[in-house]
């Protein structure tokens, strides 16, 4: 396997040949500037390098100025990038030795999640993750990543699998949600995301999830519960999509925009949130234009990852993954008559753990209830 | 996701003397229907009926104490849409008179205890946030410590959007909290009303010991305009009811709401507890 090479940072803006979103015209002005320098260059009609090298300069100013602040809804569109590195390019670099294990021994295959043992940083793994394929024929063979029942069965037997032989899962999230059909809904979509969650919470097992594009709703939770949840950078994780919230709360699908700025589904917004443990940094320009740093990148945090889970008892691990789903919300709690006091907020554990709701708690419930004896 | 449907007409209890039943077209004396469980004594519909009126449907009388009621969300996204979550979430209370979409606590059904947790879909839908996912794994804990049954009532649009990823949170947090209950052998009964979809329905609302339905409940996870949009075609009669959940091995029976007590108390008696 290859592994993630260093490439330079403007020669992979330079190299680009993916379609240029609407927001980055001006990035591609420049970067046919320079095409076309480069093209003269060649022609030997003098020396450019001068002039290329101040193009150049501009273009990497111009990239991570437009991509240190890209609106919410920018990023959505860099997160569903048809060049956006998928699962598979993963396989190819983070990955040694995958091998795939198809089927969920019940219904068929879903292509739309990939499972298999791998080698991740020389850690033994089981992979599991949603692929939206590579070309158009490949995407409509794994419904654009849109897992059906089978696929969510396929990745909960995988990871029982995992945890029988002390294999820690990795979950790459990537996916606009669960399939919306009949068939879906005929082998129960509700119960096989409903059985991953409850699962997952208690696998015996580390789990560590990583967000590498879309992250769509419970299609995307229903393999994101884990010891460690990271994000790249320009990914996005949301309860519905942007189009979504806008048909139903703001009644016209063009206030997309106005709704993904509303539901607060970038990585940044999430990790203030606490609802994410890490930011994957993404390569000048966005992940689909430099897939070897991304690829890198994703590497250093899975194996920095899993070098720390495997160090704890499983035990405390998993007691610990419950108490920070335990934790996730915000809400107030109000004194009969009294001023509101605010109780706790969307925490993770690895931001610092509010215990006075759970604590709370426990005093309301001595306070109305008298505990019976455990048998 | 949340599923959308309007759904604020039929939802209350009537407050007129006659009531209007939707799929019939019969005008029922309410106090008659009141008296028959919201159920349309001439074709059987089964009206949405708000938390309070449930939990009095269903607990022995005086039985039910509440817990966790001054829960409130806090708005953790500063939401707004057309209006802001803040005065959306202050327009449910005052039209309910509720905190937010649940209310749960301890009860008698037929002289056995339990927790119980019913969702009031007069609440913006009792769509799922903090408080609500915050008070089904109170409830469900509770049971787990106190070796009491719990029965959840669900009906629910799905995750509240209002509330972004935090509410979607819910959704792992409140399985985790049945995974706990599991272990501890607690028996978990879900009562799936009209409407049980979206994000509770793949949470919590699959996961019961004993999943029963009220019949004709709308049950699904993807919106049914969304699925016709992705399939281009027209959806079948009868796809995402309750029945359709029961034919595809979903649900595991069917009851009315007037055998709901003693089917419940049946199968406590059961499960031994």
């Amino acid at each position: 396997m290859t592994r993630a090479a260093a490439t330079n940072p403007v020669d992979a803006l330079v190299g680009f040949t993916g379609a240029y979103l609407e927001f980055e015209k001006p990035l591609q002005r420049i970067h046919q500037d320079i095409q076309q320098l480069e093209r003269e260059q060649g022609e030997s009609r003098g020396d450019l390098s001068a002039e290329i090298r101040s193009q150049r300069t501009r273009l990497r100013t111009r990239t991570k100025r437009l991509y240190s602040n890209l609106t919410p809804w920018e990023t959505v569109l860099v997160a569903r990038h048809p060049k956006r590195p998928l699962i598979t390019d993963y396989i190819q670099t983070v990955v040694q030795d995958f091998c795939e294990l198809h089927g969920d021994r019940t219904f068929g295959d879903d292509p739309a999640i990939m499972t298999g043992f791998g080698r991740i940083a020389g850690h033994r793994v089981m992979l599991v993750g949603h692929n939206k394929g590579k070309d158009t024929k490949e995407r409509i063979a794994c419904n654009f990543g849109c897992a059906h029942p089978e696929g969510y069965r396929k990745a909960m037997m995988r990871m029982k699998l995992a945890a029988k032989y002390n294999l820690p899962v990795v979950c790459l999230v990537d996916t606009q949600g669960a399939y919306p059909g009949i068939g879906s809904e005929e082998r129960g979509i509700s119960q096989a995301i409903a059985v991953n969650l409850m699962e997952m919470s208690r696998l015996q097992t580390p789990i560590v999830c990583a967000v590498i594009g879309e992250g769509g709703s419970g299609g995307a939770l229903g393999i994101g519960v884990a010891d460690r949840v990271a994000m790249f950078e320009h990914s996005f994780y949301s309860v519905i999509s942007p189009e979504g919230c806008a048909a139903i709360l703001f009644k016209t699908g063009e206030q997309r925009k106005r709704a993904a700025e509303s539901l607060k589904l970038t990585s940044k917004e999430l990790k203030k949130l606490g609802i994410i443990d890490t930011v994957i940094p993404e390569p000048l320009g966005g992940a689909h234009r430099n897939p070897a740093e991304a690829s890198a990148n994703l590497e250093q945090f899975l194996a920095e990852s899993l070098r720390d889970l495997k160090r704890r008892k499983v035990p405390t691990l998993v007691k610990r993954r419950y108490e920070r789903l335990r934790n996730a919300g915000s809400y107030f709690e109000t004194c009969q008559g009294k001023k509101k006091i605010r109780v706790t907020r969307a925490t993770s554990p690895s931001s610092g753990t509010n215990r006075s709701a759970t604590a709370n708690r426990v005093a309301r419930l001595d306070r109305t209830a008298t505990p019976a004896p455990r048998p | 996701m949340a599923v959308d449907r309007p759904t604020e007409k039929k939802s209350d209890v009537p407050a007129g003397l006659w009531t209007r039943c939707d799929p019939c077209g019969a005008t029922v004396y309410s106090k008659d229907l009141a008296e028959n469980l919201h159920v349309c004594p001439e074709c059987g519909f089964h009206q949405r009926v708000d938390a309070r009126t449930r939990t009095e449907q269903l607990v022995d009388p005086g039985s039910f104490e509440e817990y966790w009621a001054d829960l409130v969300s806090t708005d953790p996204l500063k939401f707004k849409d057309r209006i802001t979550y803040k005065d959306r979430l202050k327009k449910a209370q005052q039209a309910t008179g509720e905190r937010d979409a649940i209310v749960a606590g301890k009860a008698y059904i037929r002289g056995r205890p339990v927790v119980l947790a019913v969702m009031n879909p007069a609440f913006i839908m009792a769509s799922m946030g903090s408080v609500v996912g915050e008070k089904i794994t109170s409830a469900i804990e509770l049971a787990a410590d106190e070796n009491l049954p719990v029965v959840i009532v669900t009906a629910s649009g799905g995750a509240r959007m209002q509330e972004g990823m935090v509410s979607l949170v819910q959704m792992a947090k409140t399985s985790a909290a049945v995974a706990k209950l599991d272990d501890a052998g607690g028996l978990y009964i879900v009562v799936a009303t009209d409407p049980t979809t979206a994000g509770v329905a793949a949470s919590f609302a699959s996961l019961g010991d004993v999943i029963i339905a009220e019949p004709a409940a709308m049950m699904g996870f993807a919106g049914p305009r969304v699925i016709a949009n992705t399939i281009k075609s027209e959806l079948p009669e009868g796809f995402q009811t309750a029945e359709f959940m029961l034919e595809h091995g979903f649900v595991d029976r069917i009851v009315a709401r007037l055998d709901l007590r003693k089917e419940i108390a049946r199968i406590i008696d059961y499960c031994g507890k």
